[in-house]
């Protein structure tokens, strides 16, 4: 399956957003997750189902003014 | 002791986090600040870094209250996903709001704000709008549920001090009630001082912190103008005149011809 993620196609298996973390090797525990522009609950990555062509964001904080 | 959203503060210095030389030193100077609260953003982490993580810690350890932004986001859609974002991700329902709306200056986009503040108010954020200081913009911000207003005093990162302090004052007029911080455009404590004299309840300031020769330092400095501003404000300041009025009494002075 083919995503974008933060704006970069990627070939991926995972079946889910929680995979997908997983498979991507992040640390969930410092992210906000969006799936085509809606914002996605850490509790509900492991429900959240991808499907091909999806855009997914996945930001973490950073220093700001 | 300032009050928004219900919060009681006891420091009237905002700080942000950008741009400093290294974490440690963005660290020192929080604590010698003595700000409560901090600015942070949210950005694009790459797979496998543990970057985000990294900073986040450093944070909390600080024990300051944290005050997400939408910095960068240029229309009403971004800064709406990016502040319910940050709420998932900060676990706090404050949110400052940035609608930028010129490349050039980071101006606001009032009209972008506006509607941005509105829905993320009935999504029960509490938004602490980066506006511009129009009058009636801050009106309209005060109905879509702000109860705080953060006009700049001059274009982010400029360091040129308030660009204009007729219409600050004229919004510390108009909402005598509100809190208000100036965000933006401050250069020096000098600046601060200037701004908290017009009566303003708070000051929140990056660049001129972050980017000083000692960082930590200047936001010792910018603490020290902050209070005495307040200070000021407070007692009482004379209003300026354009005649000289003697200071020590006339009357009784000796006669010598």
């Amino acid at each position: 399956m083919k995503l974008t993620v933060n704006g970069e196609e990627r070939q991926v298996t995972a079946a889910t957003l929680a995979a997908l973390l997983d498979e991507l090797d992040y640390a969930p525990d410092f992210l906000a997750t969006a799936r085509n522009g809606e914002v996605v609950a850490a509790a509900e990555r492991s429900w959240c189902t991808l499907k091909d062509g999806d855009r997914i964001e996945i930001l973490s904080p950073m220093q700001g003014g | 002791m300032l009050e928004v959203y219900g919060e009681t503060l006891t420091s009237r210095l905002l700080l942000g986090t950008a741009q400093y030389p290294s974490p440690a030193i963005m660290a020192d100077a929080v604590r010698k600040s003595g700000c409560e609260i901090v600015t942070v953003s949210l950005r694009r982490e790459m797979a496998g870094n543990r970057n985000g993580g990294r900073f986040w810690e450093l944070i909390r350890e600080l024990g300051v209250r944290v005050l997400p932004n939408t910095a960068g986001c240029h229309s009403v859609k971004e800064a709406v996903t990016t502040a319910q974002m940050a709420r998932e991700l900060f676990g706090t329902d404050w949110i400052k709001l940035e609608v930028i709306g010129h490349h050039d200056t980071l101006q606001p986009d009032v009209f972008g704000l506006v509607e941005a503040a509105r829905i993320l108010s009935d999504e029960g954020f509490k938004v602490f709008p980066y506006t511009t200081d129009d009058l009636v913009v801050g009106e309209r911000l005060l109905e879509a549920g702000c109860g705080v207003l953060m006009p700049w005093c001059a274009p982010i990162g400029s360091a040129r001090g308030p660009a204009n302090p007729d219409a600050l004052l004229a919004m510390r007029a108009e909402f005598p009630d509100v809190p208000l911080i100036v965000d933006a455009g401050l250069g020096r404590p000098s600046h601060a001082a200037m701004v908290m004299e017009l009566g303003f309840d708070a000051v929140l300031l990056n660049t001129a912190v972050a980017k000083a020769g000692d960082p930590v330092a200047m936001a010792e400095a910018f603490s020290g103008a902050v209070n005495a501003g307040r200070k000021a404000f407070l007692a009482g300041p004379l209003e300026p005149r354009n005649m000289a009025v003697p200071s020590t009494p006339v009357i009784g002075k000796a006669v010598f011809e």
